[in-house]
C-alpha cells in the first residue's frame, strides 16, 4: 500500500516509529496533487515548498525529542474559508481575490499547535452557499468518482482532495449540509459537530448560528482524530461550549452494547432516489446483525426544513455580508458616483450569482413587513423541528437516514434552477438548525458506481456517541476502502 | 406571488446591491418560485410557539474588561482598497 492509500492514524503511527519522515509523507501528497489536481481541480492554493519546509520543522521536533502534537506531521487541507496569517482566503469569492488574511483562526492555531502540515486551500462554493461547488468564482471541482459530476458543496474541494487521496484529512464547514453532503457525494466521511463543538473565531461568517467547522477524512477514526485536535473552548467565540473534549479517536473505536437507532420514517419518502434507499436500508440490516435495537422515529416538521433553513440562513447571510462594502477589505470598483454608489458597484461586481440572490431573499425575509411572515415564522418552525428531535431521543441514541436524496449530479445539471438545488439538502438542514451534530459515511455504490452516503444525527454534544456508531457500521462493511477511480474526462 | 422587478429594485437598493438589468429580470423570476415554495410555512400551526434564534440556549458570555493587543494599524489597514494615513479612504459624502 502506498503512502497516499493509508489513514492518517496508520501515518502517525509510522511517524511516531520513525518508519518514514514527514517530509516524505508531506512529499507523496504533493506529487498527487501535481499529478491528478488538473483534473479534479479542488485545490485553489497550493505551495509545495511551504508545506515541505512545516514538514521538515516536524521531523526536526521529533528528531530532538519534541512534544510533536496529535497530528504529528500528517498533511491535512484547508477549506478556503478559514483565516490563516497572511495566507490567501478567497472563500471563493472574487470579492476577496486579493484579500490576506491579518491572524490565524481559531482551528489554524489548533492544526498548527497539533503539527499538522497545511496542504493548501481548497475549493468551494463562494462564501460557502450551494450544494455542488459550482458557485465557486474560480473553478469547478470535479467528483473523483465520475469527472463529469460534482463533487457536491460547499465543502467539495475537501471532499474530493480527500476522496482523490490528494490529502489523508481535510477540514470543511457546513451551515445546511456543507461538511455532510459532499462527504456522502465523494463516498468519505464527514462529520458537522455540534454547535459551539468547535470555535468559529476566524471563520468567515455565512449564516452564524447554523456555521460549524468540521473533519473530512476515509474512516470514522481519521475524523475522530481530526475532531480531537480542533474542538473545544475558545474564548474569542462567545458561543464557544465549554464542555472538555472527549480522546474520540480512542473513544470511537469502543462499540455501543445497546445502541438503539431510530429510522427516520420521513425520509424515506417522495425524492429519494430508489438506489440510495435500498443502500440505508441494507444499512438498517447491518446495524440490526449487531445486536442495535431498530426503533421507527417520526420527525414530521422535517418536511419543511428547506424553506425554513433558506429563511433563515439567507436572513444572516444578508446581515453578515453587509461587512464587504469596498471600504475595509475586497473588492472595490473603479468606476462610481457617489459612497452609496460605490457601495452597490463594489457588491455587484464582486459578489456571484447566488451570493446575490440570498442577500436579496435575506433583505427581503427581514424587510418592514415581512418579517413576521418570513423571519420570525421560520425561528418558530425552528423550535418545532428541534422539539421533533428532543421527542426522538427519547426513543433511540442516534437518528438514521440517508445524507442525500440522490448520488452525485452531472456538473451544469442543477445550475440554473436554485430550487433543485436547495432541495438536495434536504435531510442535512435540519440538524444545523436544531444544533445537533451528524455524520455522514459510505454505506453503498450506485449501479454507476456512484458512492451513497449514509447519515446519523444525534442529541447535543453527542459526537462520541455518533461516532462509536460510526465505527460499528464501518467495522461490518467495507464501502470506506473503496478508491475512486478518476473516470471520466471532465 | 409575483416579485415584479421594482420589488426586486426595491430590496436590491436595500441590500446596497447593484444588479444588472438582466440580473433583475432572472431575480424577479427566481425570487417569485422561491418565495411560493416558502410560503408553505404560513400553513403550519406555531401558534404560542416561542422563536428559537439558537441551536443552543446561549446566556450571556462575559469577560473582564482588560486591555488586549490588537491589530496594528498597518495590518488592520493592509487589505484596505484605500487607504489615507491610518484611516480607510471613501469617496466624499458632502460636497
Amino acid at each position: 500500500m502506498s503512502i497516499i492509500e493509508k489513514s492518517a492514524c496508520e501515518l502517525i503511527e509510522m511517524l511516531g516509529n520513525r518508519e518514514i519522515s514527514s517530509r516524505e509523507v508531506t512529499a507523496a501528497f504533493c506529487d498527487r496533487i501535481e499529478a491528478v489536481d488538473s483534473r479534479v481541480r479542488a485545490f485553489l492554493h497550493y505551495d509545495r515548498d511551504q508545506a515541505l519546509r512545516r514538514a521538515d520543522e516536524i521531523d526536526h521536533r521529533r528528531s530532538a525529542g519534541q512534544e510533536v502534537g496529535l497530528l504529528a506531521g500528517v498533511p491535512v487541507a484547508i477549506k478556503d474559508i478559514l483565516c490563516a496569517r497572511g495566507e490567501p482566503t478567497t472563500c471563493g469569492s472574487k470579492m476577496l481575490e486579493h484579500f490576506k488574511a491579518p491572524y490565524d483562526a481559531h482551528v489554524i492555531e489548533r492544526l498548527d499547535r497539533a503539527g499538522a502540515v497545511r496542504l493548501g486551500r481548497v475549493n468551494m462554493d463562494e462564501f460557502a452557499m450551494g450544494s455542488s461547488c459550482e458557485n465557486s468564482a474560480y473553478q469547478k471541482t470535479a467528483n473523483p468518482w465520475d469527472l463529469r459530476r460534482v463533487p457536491g458543496g460547499s465543502s467539495g474541494g475537501s471532499a474530493a482532495c480527500v476522496a482523490a487521496l490528494e490529502a489523508p484529512l481535510s477540514i470543511g464547514t457546513d451551515t445546511g449540509g456543507s461538511i455532510r453532503q459532499p462527504a456522502s457525494l465523494c463516498g468519505i466521511v464527514g462529520l458537522k459537530p455540534t454547535y459551539g463543538r468547535v470555535s468559529r473565531f476566524g471563520l468567515v461568517a455565512y449564516a452564524s448560528s447554523l456555521d460549524q467547522i468540521g473533519p473530512m477524512a476515509r474512516s470514522v477514526v481519521d475524523a475522530a482524530l481530526l475532531l480531537e485536535a480542533i474542538a473545544g473552548h475558545d474564548p474569542r467565540d462567545s458561543t464557544s461550549l465549554p464542555h472538555p473534549v472527549p480522546p474520540y479517536r480512542q473513544s470511537c473505536q469502543q462499540p455501543l452494547p445497546k445502541l438503539r437507532v431510530g429510522v427516520v420514517t420521513d425520509y424515506f419518502g417522495e425524492g429519494l432516489d430508489e438506489e440510495v434507499a435500498v443502500a440505508v436500508k441494507k444499512a438498517i440490516e447491518v446495524y440490526r446483525s449487531l445486536g442495535a435495537t431498530i426503533v421507527d422515529v417520526r420527525l414530521p416538521t422535517s418536511a419543511h426544513a428547506i424553506p425554513t433553513y433558506y429563511v433563515v440562513a439567507t436572513a444572516e447571510a444578508s446581515s453578515n455580508l453587509a461587512r464587504y462594502d469596498g471600504v475595509h477589505y475586497g473588492h472595490r470598483a473603479k468606476e462610481y458616483r457617489d459612497l452609496v454608489d460605490m457601495y452597490k458597484r463594489s457588491r455587484g461586481e464582486g459578489f456571484g450569482h447566488e451570493v446575490k440572490r440570498r442577500i436579496m431573499l435575506g433583505t427581503l425575509a427581514l424587510s418592514a413587513g415581512r418579517r413576521d411572515a418570513f423571519y420570525n415564522k421560520a425561528l418558530q418552525v425552528r423550535r418545532l423541528l428541534r422539539g421533533d428531535y428532543d421527542a426522538a431521543f427519547q426513543q433511540c441514541d442516534v437518528v438514521l437516514g440517508p445524507t442525500s436524496p440522490t448520488a452525485a449530479f452531472k456538473l451544469g445539471e442543477k445550475s440554473d434552477d436554485p430550487l433543485a438545488m436547495y432541495l438536495s439538502d434536504i435531510y442535512t438542514v435540519a440538524t444545523n438548525l436544531a444544533g445537533l451534530p451528524g455524520l455522514s459515511l459510505p454505506c453503498g455504490f450506485t449501479k454507476s458506481g456512484l458512492p451513497i452516503g449514509l447519515q446519523l444525527q444525534g442529541p447535543a454534544m453527542a459526537e462520541e456517541t455518533l461516532l462509536r456508531a460510526g465505527y460499528m457500521y464501518e467495522q461490518a462493511t467495507d464501502w470506506h476502502r473503496q478508491t475512486a477511480p478518476l473516470a471520466g474526462t471532465s | 406571488m409575483t416579485f415584479t422587478r421594482e420589488q426586486v429594485a426595491k430590496v436590491a437598493d436595500l441590500a446596497r446591491l447593484h444588479l444588472s438589468e438582466t440580473e433583475i429580470d432572472s431575480m424577479s423570476r427566481q425570487l417569485t418560485s422561491i418565495l411560493e415554495f416558502f410560503d408553505q410555512l404560513q400553513a403550519i400551526d406555531t401558534t404560542g410557539v416561542e422563536p428559537m434564534a439558537h441551536g443552543v440556549a446561549i446566556e450571556n458570555v462575559f469577560r473582564d474588561d482588560e486591555k488586549h493587543p490588537g491589530l496594528p494599524p498597518d495590518e488592520a489597514l493592509a487589505n484596505a482598497p484605500k487607504r489615507a494615513g491610518d484611516f480607510f479612504a471613501v469617496p466624499p459624502i458632502l460636497d
